[in-house]
């Protein structure tokens, strides 16, 4: 085919629209939620004593920190899915949910915690949070890869680690309401760790399938 | 180079408004500094120049496919070009080369230098035939034989609707075999 024949065929479909990519991420990201909530409500569920933690602002600062990942990073990625796009004034927003960990770490620090610093790092729960939030991640990430796959990133593993970034961050706002573990000490060590884990693989998959 | 790119977005502007004549203006428009930033990008790569062709029609490819990606109060040159560099850098690389791409073969282009040519490429055309049979007939109707949509359902008894459909369809599936090659 010449390349004259192929320009009238491209513009014999010029009619045809497509959406936003922030339409199908939005759409992608709402199929996907009721599968992460249906392995949060049947392993997990929301922590017994709720009520009460809400007046603790430890456990109200995990929400604070998880989801100033997750909505800076379905910013950032809708971002790059622009082919020109760069990441350079963009990143800083990544870096929301360190300086409110940082603070969180700083205050607890100077409120003369209750318990031992190993303590509240270790907490009790850290295995659970290294297994939950990478599950409940999994159905949030393929559906912010297949939201993104309509964008056209110039980079695909970078734009497939915010996707990861993304899961990572709503998934771990839901196990944040099961978590009895507040110190931001252990939010800071074991939610990053599973995020890194879940970036690494959105990461990985993003490289292959977010190519166009 | 400032009013060439400046058209450029009034053209483009034009076709996402639904004005097909432009946006095939603006295609043409555009080829032959493609095609020219992909011959150097080869060159540059101690690449026969012969491919330049497939390179050219996969950008024209994720162009169309990913333009709901440009944003209409953006240039549109600096969008093209860093498409146009990918295809050229995902070429490059199936060949198993080393890359090196500079951003300026796509910018750097005088408007003396633009020749109009039509050229064919092998790619498309073979992975034309992979496609399923409706499709491909779409597609052959209207690239080859220059049907319109309006004949093209009527010579295959379809719907223009339909017609619509699988034109779209069909250069979206070539798109991603040539992608996946």
């Amino acid at each position: 085919m010449d390349t004259d024949q192929l320009i009238r065929t491209l513009a014999a479909d010029n009619a045809h629209r497509a959406p936003r990519v922030g339409a199908v991420l939005t759409m992608a990201l709402l199929v996907a939620a009721p599968l992460s909530i249906l392995i949060f409500a049947t392993f997990l569920g929301v922590r017994h004593d709720v009520m009460s933690a809400m007046h603790n602002p430890f456990f109200d600062m995990k929400f604070a920190v998880t989801l100033s990942l997750a909505i800076p990073a379905i910013i950032v990625s809708l971002h790059l899915s622009r082919p020109e796009a760069l990441m350079r004034g963009w990143g800083w927003l990544l870096l929301l949910p360190v300086g409110l960990l940082a603070v969180a770490i700083g205050s607890e620090t100077m409120m003369a915690p209750a318990m031992p610093m190993t303590m509240r790092l270790m907490g009790k729960n850290s295995r659970v949070c290294l297994l939950a939030i990478p599950a409940m991640s999994l159905p949030l990430l393929a559906g912010a890869l297949f939201g993104l796959r309509h964008g056209a990133p110039s980079h695909p593993a970078l734009a497939g680690a915010l996707a990861g970034l993304v899961s990572a961050g709503l998934a771990a706002t839901l196990y944040a309401s099961h978590c009895t573990d507040d110190s931001p000490l252990f939010v800071a060590t074991w939610y990053t760790l599973a995020t890194a884990l879940v970036t690494a693989i959105g990461a990985l998959v993003g490289s292959k399938v977010l190519r166009y | 180079m400032r009013g060439r790119e400046d058209e450029w977005t009034g053209l483009m502007r034009s076709a996402m408004a639904g004005d097909d004549a432009a946006y095939h203006r603006l295609l043409k428009a555009v080829t032959p500094v493609l095609r020219a930033a992909a011959r150097r990008g080869l060159a540059r790569a101690g690449q026969p120049p012969d491919q330049a062709e497939d390179i050219v029609q996969e950008i024209l490819l994720a162009v169309h496919l990913k333009r709901h990606t440009w944003d209409s109060e953006a240039p549109f040159a600096p969008w093209l070009f860093a498409i146009a560099r990918n295809k050229l850098i995902d070429t490059l690389r199936r060949r198993g080369r080393r890359v090196f791409v500079n951003i300026d073969d796509f910018a750097e282009m005088l408007p003396g230098e633009v020749p109009h040519e039509t050229a064919s490429a092998g790619e498309v055309a073979s992975q034309l035939n992979t496609l399923p049979q409706r499709q491909r007939d779409v597609l052959q109707s209207i690239a080859v034989d220059s049907a319109s949509i309006k004949d093209t359902a009527v010579k295959y008894s379809m719907s223009e609707g339909a017609v619509r459909v699988a034109l779209h369809r069909g250069l979206a599936a070539l798109t991603a075999k040539l992608r996946d090659q």
